[in-house]
């Protein structure tokens, strides 16, 4: 019933801002009559009309917003007079209880089934206080909207600067929606940073960034074997770090020598047919390439270490790092492509002009000039490969070894946060909030991959403008 | 076109004036030019000079400049485009299996319309081509060539407290220069050039002009042009294009005072174009 009211109420503003719309186009063609035409008024009639749409819209539904956000609080604290001194003698716990009884029992509609008489007598309340909240809110926001409205109506004249302001209006709502996905970033690295600031209370900031022994038990009995766990983020950074590197030296050479063949040597119709083909390598899941590299690729290389006699883990770093290349490569690829097919052709020509050959100008002149931008494809890359963690998961193991072998098991940090996430978790303890501090830590190293990569970009657009 | 105009194209069958020289670099015979079913060029003959710089001029879509780019296979980089006739460069086949059009091009360099250097510094834009060709055998050498490039084309002057500055960091002007100084730097036979001061301001115009009569001394130049009145000043021959034909070859004094043709005289007074 009371979110009925206020779908109804937000259709029913939405109806009159059209009206306004058009009530105020129209005077605006009325005002531009007497006044010598269009060409005296400051602005179109559709602008105007737009204004006094505004006018009664915005406010109208702001009120609304604001009504509803802060009716429950002043609903609650009037009630609070009904609920008996019995109960408020019982402490918070019983209130709450008790409200939501009441609340439960006025939201569906059934205050007969309440037993109480006493608790019948609060519903009621409730159910009045409710439905006069509504008719006031219906009263507020209508009068505002009409009155507004008309207001904004009265003001069309010749003079008034309708356009600048329409399209101030638009131009904030413009902003409101960028700072949205601002704040939204802003929120996710302030929560992970207070949590981090939680974590680093319980365990030293020096001895998580240098530590070389990552255990994360903490105990639930006090004399538990084994009780104290160690948070020391060295290993997990060097499996990412080594699972990463392979993954680029993969990744780098296959995705730049298919966008040099794409750009320089590909007909039209072998290039149309094989770059989309090859972009799909990034919109497999990344679950279904976990798969493959721990069933398929794992075996594989152990297979072929074992034959020439050396010590393979079924999970090696080696397998989850040559399957995330593979799964990057049109980061490379697909990037690299786009800056050296806009390299100029002047350019080309030049080179070509001189007596150099095909491989020298494309050795020499293109790929020289398209390098901030292929630096720029490829710290992309890496920053999604730092991210990566399904395949990880499945193919690199659990075990945070602190080794440079590839054909060893080693575990990232993303591992490490999903491990320590997943399942029953109490969030006070060390071991839940070493992964936001591991979260800020990936957080800050992607962030300057990034940064560097924005800055490499825009030096290259630089150069041709 | 007018109708009178219009006749005298259709029945245009041969050039008027000589389109050969006693003492030829290149010769072209009969070279038609198509861009997949469209023919651009109608068998021309012309002959480029040594020491003398041959002017081509006409209204757009004439075909100068596909013509020109026939003189050093630069259409081969375009797929559709098919060339035939004989283009000789010292007697040589251009289009022959034994001509390499790489090495051509290092014989045959070009000067585009728009200045376009490399997006390196203004030493390595003029030590590319020395470099590729080892027309070095050390960097004493190699700086020695790009040197004396840059003083050829008028640029060391200007240039030669920044030769590590980027190429793109110089004006439309100098950077025009940088390129006319890359393409002597590879000690080309012939240079083409094509529209060289389109892109440019009427001084640095005459600063190219300037140099263009210079290198006349040690190079054959054909250069296309929109400007007669470039054409007037920098050329001794000139060559009048209409619609893939070649219309008129002469003096260059004779073609602008005098023109034999009624499509050349309708050119130059500028009754079209």
């Amino acid at each position: 019933m009371e979110s009925l009211s206020v779908t109804h109420l937000t259709i029913v503003i939405l109806l009159l801002t059209f009206l306004y719309f058009l009530f105020g186009r129209h005077r605006a063609y009325s005002v531009a009559k007497t006044n010598g035409g269009l060409k005296g008024m400051h602005s179109l009639p559709s602008h105007y009309g737009t204004l006094v749409a505004l006018w009664c819209a915005i406010p109208a539904l702001l009120i609304m917003v604001l009504w509803k956000l802060f009716e429950p609080a002043v609903v609650d604290s009037l009630l609070a007079s009904s609920i008996p001194d019995a109960i408020h003698a019982q402490g918070e716990k019983s209130v709450s209880l008790y409200r939501n009884e009441i609340n439960n029992a006025v939201d569906s509609g059934k205050i007969d089934s309440l037993l109480d008489p006493v608790k019948q007598a609060t519903a009621t309340r409730l159910d009045g206080l409710q439905k006069n909240a509504t008719l006031g809110l219906f009263v507020l926001v209508l009068c505002t909207a009409i009155v507004l409205g008309v207001l904004a109506l009265k003001r069309i004249t010749p003079k008034l600067t309708a356009r600048h302001r329409v399209e101030a209006v638009i131009k904030g709502f413009l902003l409101l929606c960028a700072s949205i996905a601002i704040l939204t970033t802003l929120g996710i690295v302030l929560s992970v940073l207070f949590e981090s600031i939680r974590f680093f209370g319980q365990v030293n900031i020096f001895d998580f960034v240098t530590g070389v022994k990552w255990s994360p038990q903490t105990a639930i009995r006090t004399d538990q074997v084994g009780s104290t766990g160690s948070f020391g983020a060295v290993p997990l950074f060097t499996g990412t770090l080594l699972i990463s590197l392979i993954a680029m030296i993969v990744a780098v050479p296959f995705g730049l020598m298919s966008a040099i063949y794409l750009a320089e040597y590909a007909s039209p119709r072998m290039r149309a047919i094989v770059k989309p083909l090859l972009e799909m390598l990034a919109g497999i899941p990344t679950v279904v390439y976990g798969v493959f590299a721990a069933l398929t690729v794992a075996p594989i290389i152990k297979d072929i270490g074992q034959s020439v006699g050396l010590s393979v883990a079924s999970e090696s770093a080696l397998a989850a790092g040559l399957v995330m290349g593979i799964m990057i490569i049109p980061f490379v690829s697909s990037l690299s492509d786009d800056v050296i097919t806009a390299v100029p052709q002047s350019m080309r020509d030049g080179s070509f002009g001189l007596g150099a050959t095909h491989s020298e100008t494309i050795r020499k002149v293109v790929i020289p000039a398209a390098l901030p931008g292929i630096v720029g494809g490829v710290l992309l890359a890496a920053s999604r490969a730092i991210g990566e963690t399904m395949i990880v998961v499945m193919a690199a193991g659990l075990a945070a070894n602190l080794t440079a072998n590839p054909l060893e098991a080693v575990t990232t940090v993303t591992v490490q946060i999903v491990t320590l996430l997943t399942g029953d978790q109490e969030f006070d303890s060390a071991k839940t909030l070493a992964a936001f501090a591991l979260g800020l830590m990936l957080f800050v190293a992607t962030l300057i991959l990034n940064v560097i990569a924005l800055i490499v970009v825009r030096r290259y657009r630089e150069q041709y403008e | 076109m007018s109708d009178a105009a219009k006749e005298a194209f259709d029945a245009l069958t041969e050039t008027v004036g000589r389109v050969t020289v006693d003492d030829p670099k290149m010769q072209a015979e009969n070279v038609d030019v198509f861009y997949a079913e469209k023919q651009a060029i109608y068998d021309v003959t012309l002959d480029v000079a040594k020491n003398e710089v041959v002017a081509m001029i006409g209204p757009s879509g004439c075909g100068k400049s596909t013509f020109l780019r026939c003189l050093n296979r630069m259409n081969d980089t375009i797929p559709s485009c098919k060339v035939s006739g004989n283009i000789t460069l010292e007697g040589e086949s251009l289009y022959s299996s034994a001509m390499d059009p790489v090495m051509l091009r290092a014989r045959v360099g070009m000067v585009f319309q728009k200045p376009n250097p490399f997006a390196k510094s203004i030493y390595d834009n003029v030590a590319y081509g020395p470099k590729i060709h080892g027309l070095a055998n050390n960097r004493a050498e190699l700086d020695d060539i790009v040197e004396s490039s840059l003083h050829r084309a008028g640029l060391f002057d200007e240039v030669k407290d920044r030769l590590n500055a980027p190429g793109t960091s110089l004006s439309g002007g100098q950077q025009q220069r940088l390129c006319i100084a890359r393409t002597i730097a590879v000690s080309p036979e012939v240079i083409l050039m094509d529209e060289p001061c389109s892109a440019l301001d009427p001084i640095a115009t005459a600063r190219i002009e300037e140099l263009i009569d210079e290198l006349r001394e040690n190079y054959a130049i054909a250069i296309v042009t929109h400007s007669m009145q470039q054409a007037a000043r920098v050329s001794q021959r000139t060559a009048y294009f209409h619609l893939g034909k070649l219309v008129e070859v002469g003096e260059t004094k004779t073609i602008f005072t005098n023109p034999s043709h009624e499509l050349t005289e309708n050119y130059i007074t500028g009754r079209f174009g």
